[in-house]
């Protein structure tokens, strides 16, 4: 098996507070569908547990779901200890109730795309198919 | 007709009624053949003839779709007992439901003079939205709080800051509801100590506060205790609640969030009131008198797009819990069988997208709550997809509700689709669905094993994938996102930004609140709390205690949880 067959293990995570998961899960399922290695944290992570998960479970995405307003605290600490880590070959993504003017701003700290409210989840998952086809070639 | 007004039949006037009433169904099915035939016959559009909950809808209903039911029975009349028409005799006639818009953000004393706007506004309850971090029980001030002070609703980490978000508004006048589950019982302490400084007593104070913990493991996820010490706290509201605050609800059993979360109407329908009579067993479990506490137990349902059937829903949630209530738990006062609901119209429903769509949204699905006979109403704002509602979004959602109750004459008659033959079927429907999903929970092992093994939460989820599947498809339609696509994606509205120095501001208020307390009185209250915790009396004087003395939130949650732990979620996808 050549490692651009090798499958894209996703680890979809819910920081800080919020415990509105319905849009965590529904990602979570549709990229499990996609083909893709899913593992999903459950509610409440501080960045320290995601990270952590992240490095014990040597993936190459981190989708993070966050409703709460909290997306520029909780987004660029994620990257920042995951490059503490190591970790900088992991794509940071997610989406949530996140303004375009913050989006924006984060993508400039080294986060990668973000999706708001109404995403088709096949969006989404071309998007880090395409990352992860781009990531091997490289 | 006049044989009803009668006390007793003839048996041949009652052979004549029935002879009748053959000879009209059987008429009626003659032509119903001939319009079958005219039906079959006609072009249809391609499209999905289903509710948003995938219910299949008959393109007709007529007599013969209820021609076993006893409508006297089964709808009773307005203010009695099956409760079908509406809760009270007089429903809008004498009162149109509480407009109550939930608001909260930043700091206590914002939060204040946004109230004091909706009240100057002709509001005329008012309803707090709390921060995550006070949802989930931490102070302001504390390391998890951090980045979400004050983001999502206002900051209350002790007495101090209740004192400030009612400064000037008096609580024995305004109906006050706290969406609070998790730690509710000590930002009900809060509270009712915050009355005290304004020198109240409990009993005046009229309002709800959310303290349905059932539905955070299922669906909202704010939760702090495992689930047998959370009922404990919950069951010890009810109790203090019923001596001491006898016109505070003590809990608002919601729907809200279990629909919000994914799952379908039936499913709304039938999870909150299986929770409500989980509460109703474990108050009579605790030698509670049903028909002294059950009187205020309070719902909240949430109204969807599906004008008819979220009207049904509410009309099948009254007639349910009446029926429960007399016939299964025995209560014998009508106050006990009277379910009364708060009503918030879909925030799911709301579209990014074209967002200003969305204020024609909520006008229908307030629309759908006042027909279905909603005690009290908020109705969503056109921005709240994007963050935080502003002034004018507001303003907009709340006259949308004025227009409805002064314009439309909606108010005018008690249960105006009473009869119809499709809200009926729709009603029934949903009863016999919401049956059919007691007897799985009871084959399951009941609530609170269900919540353990993750049930809820895998069924909340797969509604919610299959309903991401419809969208996607593009079976069901969503105006602005799947069709009609024009003019979509960029945000044409203004939106509200938080202010970041909102949490420095809020951890300098904690820091000036903790130095100006009585420490000995904080350790002595707490550690009373924490010995309490070990035997099983009411717990609500300790913390109410505790409140008094300035403890915080987060100070009050760990006394308890040295002895109650902590919940840990079953995590699935």
């Amino acid at each position: 098996m050549t490692d651009s067959q090798r499958r894209v293990r996703v680890l979809v995570a819910k920081p800080g507070l919020d415990g509105h998961d319905r849009g965590a899960k529904v990602i979570a399922s549709a990229f499990r569908d996609a083909g893709f290695e899913v593992i999903y944290t459950g509610l409440h992570q501080t960045p320290e547990m995601i990270v952590s998960a992240a490095v014990q479970e040597d993936v190459d995405v981190v989708a993070m779901s966050v409703l709460s307003g909290a997306h520029m605290t909780l987004f660029p600490r994620v990257k920042e200890l995951l490059d503490e880590a190591g970790a900088d070959h992991v794509l940071v993504t997610g989406g949530g109730i996140i303004p375009e003017a913050d989006m924006e701003a984060l993508e400039a700290r080294g986060v990668g795309r973000l999706f708001g409210p109404g995403t088709r989840t096949t969006d989404a998952i071309a998007y880090v198919k395409e990352w992860f086809a781009q990531r091997e070639t490289v | 007709m006049s044989t009803l007004e009668r006390d007793v039949l003839s048996r041949a006037e009652l052979d004549a009624l029935v002879r009748e009433q053959e000879e009209q169904l059987a008429d009626l099915r003659s032509r119903l053949a001939e319009w079958q035939r005219a039906f079959d016959s006609s072009e249809k559009r391609d499209a999905a003839f289903a509710t948003v909950s995938g219910r299949e809808i008959e393109p007709l209903y007529t007599p013969l779709d209820r021609a076993e039911a006893d409508d006297v029975d089964a709808l009773g009349l307005p203010g009695f007992y099956p409760f079908t028409r509406g809760p009270y005799a007089s429903m809008y006639r004498t009162r149109l439901w509480t407009m109550r818009q939930f608001a909260g953000f930043a700091t206590a004393e914002e939060t204040n003079a946004r109230y004091k706007y909706l009240l100057e506004q002709g509001q005329t309850g008012l309803s707090v939205a709390f921060d995550f971090p006070t949802l989930m029980g931490y102070d302001a001030d504390h390391a998890r709080a951090l980045g979400e002070v004050g983001v999502c609703g206002v900051a209350v980490s002790s007495l101090d800051d209740m004192e400030a978000l009612f400064q000037d508004i008096p609580l024995d006048r305004v109906s006050v509801s706290m969406t609070i589950n998790g730690p509710a019982i000590i930002l009900f302490a809060f509270y009712v100590a915050a009355a005290e400084k304004q020198g109240l007593s409990a009993d005046v104070l009229r309002g709800t506060v959310q303290n349905d913990i059932l539905k955070e493991y299922q669906a909202q996820h704010a939760w702090v205790y495992p689930p047998e010490p959370a009922l404990r706290l919950i069951v010890d509201m009810f109790e203090w609640c019923t001596e001491h605050a006898p016109k505070y609800n003590p809990i608002s059993i919601s729907g809200y969030h279990i629909r919000e979360a994914g799952a379908t109407a039936a499913e709304e329908l039938a999870f909150t009131l299986r929770n409500g009579f989980e509460y109703v067993e474990r108050g009579i479990e605790r030698g509670l008198d049903v028909d002294l506490f059950a009187p205020r137990l309070s719902f909240f349902f949430d109204v969807h797009s599906d004008f008819f059937e979220e009207i049904a829903k509410l009309r099948a949630a009254r007639r349910i819990w009446a029926r429960g209530m007399r016939e299964k738990y025995g209560a014998k006062n009508p106050e006990s069988w009277r379910l009364r609901t708060h009503a918030q119209t879909a925030g799911v429903s709301l579209t990014a997208h074209q967002a200003e769509n969305n204020i024609v949204r909520v006008a229908y699905q307030a629309m759908a709550a006042a027909l279905g006979g909603t005690q009290s109403l908020h109705t969503n704002s056109m921005d709240e997809t994007l963050a935080l509602p502003t002034e004018k979004a507001v303003r907009i959602a709340l006259r949308t509700q004025q227009i409805l109750a002064h314009e439309s004459g909606v108010p005018n008659t008690i249960d105006p689709l009473a009869g119809s033959y499709y809200v009926e079927s729709l009603t029934d429907d949903l009863e016999r669905d919401a049956e059919a999903i007691f007897a799985e929970i009871d084959s399951i092992g009941g609530v609170v094993h269900g919540i353990e093994q993750g049930w809820f939460q895998q069924r909340i989820a797969t509604s919610a994938m299959r309903q991401q599947r419809a969208i996607e498809s593009g079976e069901r339609v969503v105006v602005g996102v799947n069709r009609f696509t024009d003019g979509s994606g960029a945000i044409e509205i203004e939106t509200l930004t938080m202010d970041p120095e909102v949490e420095r501001r809020q951890v300098e208020y904690m820091a000036k609140m903790r130095a100006a307390r009585d420490d000995q009185a904080v350790a002595r209250t707490l550690a009373a709390l924490t010995e309490a915790c070990h035997g099983d009396g009411n717990l609500f004087p300790k913390i109410l205690d505790c409140a008094r003395a300035y403890c915080t939130l987060y100070e009050i949650r760990h006394g308890m949880e040295q002895v109650f732990g902590s919940y840990k979620e079953p995590v699935s996808f």
